[in-house]
């Protein structure tokens, strides 16, 4: 039965993947990259990896959606015509993907009680984390506890990529401290008014929010 | 503005609970699926759906991007001073042990102020990015 929901998966998988290659309205290929998201969260859940499928559905199929719809607003919604001949790119991708399959027939087979991987540090954790952490859920007392300074690592890593994507994206003077009777308030201001003074701060209220074409 | 009656009902109905979804999210981490983490990207969500559909500038104007970035780097301060305040009581780096007199009460504290310094900052992060997409396609049209 469990093979039945994996070969469907797999299946929709793959349609998906190469309708996103064949498509050439670049909004039906962010809205197929959404399902082939949230497909590849139902394939976590059937490898009862619900953490990551939780992350995959919210992160993949919600916000990347969001992100990349917004970047559709920016550069228009056709595929352009490649200037250059498929061959060569073709002939990388196969390339790569052959030395990929080929590395993972020296893989331990998946699942196997007896991979490495289930005798070196999981075998503590599953027995000790009800005493040492007395968290149930082991995924979290390994992520926050065990493996804390990982997960610190990651924390700092999505700051980063905040702050790169920022100083790449954000344009403009940022958000500023205006004295507003008397009161110190930040405001974001507009980029389409440099000339917006201190005291005119309020006038910013006004103006009506266009920007939710695709809401 | 006011030909989207449903979106903008639908979604003011919606928010609270997304919001409050993201918290039970990081609340019960502990026992079933979730964290710190998918509780900043569903926290997020829920601000992106108001942004999405009530304007970016009303929801710059809800939640300042000043007020954003400082999430973002407030939630990696909020880890990395639990890991110090482990130290100056006299343990190791991020050793949650030693935060209560019961190592076990200890360590579910701080996975807990852990987990919120992760949500800080995924919500932070996220939102922030958002708007910065969001932000450029005034200029470009």
């Amino acid at each position: 039965m469990i093979e039945l929901v994996d070969v469907a998966l797999l299946l929709l998988l793959s349609v998906t993947a190469l309708a996103i290659v064949r498509q050439q309205n670049l909004f039906a290929a962010v809205m197929m990259a959404g399902i082939y998201s949230v497909l590849s969260a139902g394939l976590f859940v059937v490898m009862d990896a619900v953490d990551v499928a939780f992350t995959e559905a919210a992160v993949g199929a919600g916000i990347s959606t969001v992100l990349m719809l917004g970047t559709l607003a920016l550069v228009g919604h056709s595929e352009h015509k490649p200037k250059h001949r498929p061959i060569l790119p073709l002939l990388v991708v196969a390339l790569t993907g052959g030395v990929l399959v080929y590395g993972t027939l020296d893989m331990p087979p998946f699942g196997d009680p007896a991979n490495p991987i289930h005798h070196h540090v999981a075998p503590h954790y599953l027995e000790e984390s009800e005493h040492e952490i007395g968290v149930p859920n082991v995924v979290t007392s390994v992520l926050a506890s065990y493996r804390g300074y990982d997960t610190m690592g990651e924390t700092t890593v999505i700051f980063a990529a905040a702050v790169g994507v920022l100083l790449l994206l954000a344009r403009g003077p940022g958000p500023r401290r205006v004295l507003v009777n008397g009161l110190w308030t930040t405001v974001a201001r507009e980029e389409e008014s440099p000339e917006l003074e201190a005291d005119e701060a309020p006038a910013t209220e006004d103006d009506e929010p266009k920007e939710d074409d695709d809401g | 503005m006011d030909d989207r009656v449903i979106l903008r009902v639908g979604a003011k109905i919606l928010i609270p609970f997304i919001l409050l979804f993201a918290l039970y999210v990081q609340f019960h981490g502990d026992f079933g699926p979730g964290g710190g983490f998918q509780a900043g990207v569903i926290f997020a969500a829920g601000f992106i759906l108001y942004a999405l559909v009530y304007g970016l500038g009303t929801a710059k104007r809800a939640l300042p991007p000043t007020a954003v970035y400082v999430c973002a780097a407030a939630g990696v301060l909020i880890y990395a001073g639990v890991g110090y305040l482990t130290m100056a009581l006299g343990g190791e780096f991020l050793a949650y042990n030693v935060l209560r007199h019961d190592p076990e009460h200890g360590q579910e504290l701080g996975i807990l102020l852990v987990e919120l310094g992760v949500l800080v900052t995924v919500f932070g992060s996220m939102v922030a990015i958002f708007y910065a997409f969001a932000g450029r396609r005034k200029v470009q049209t």
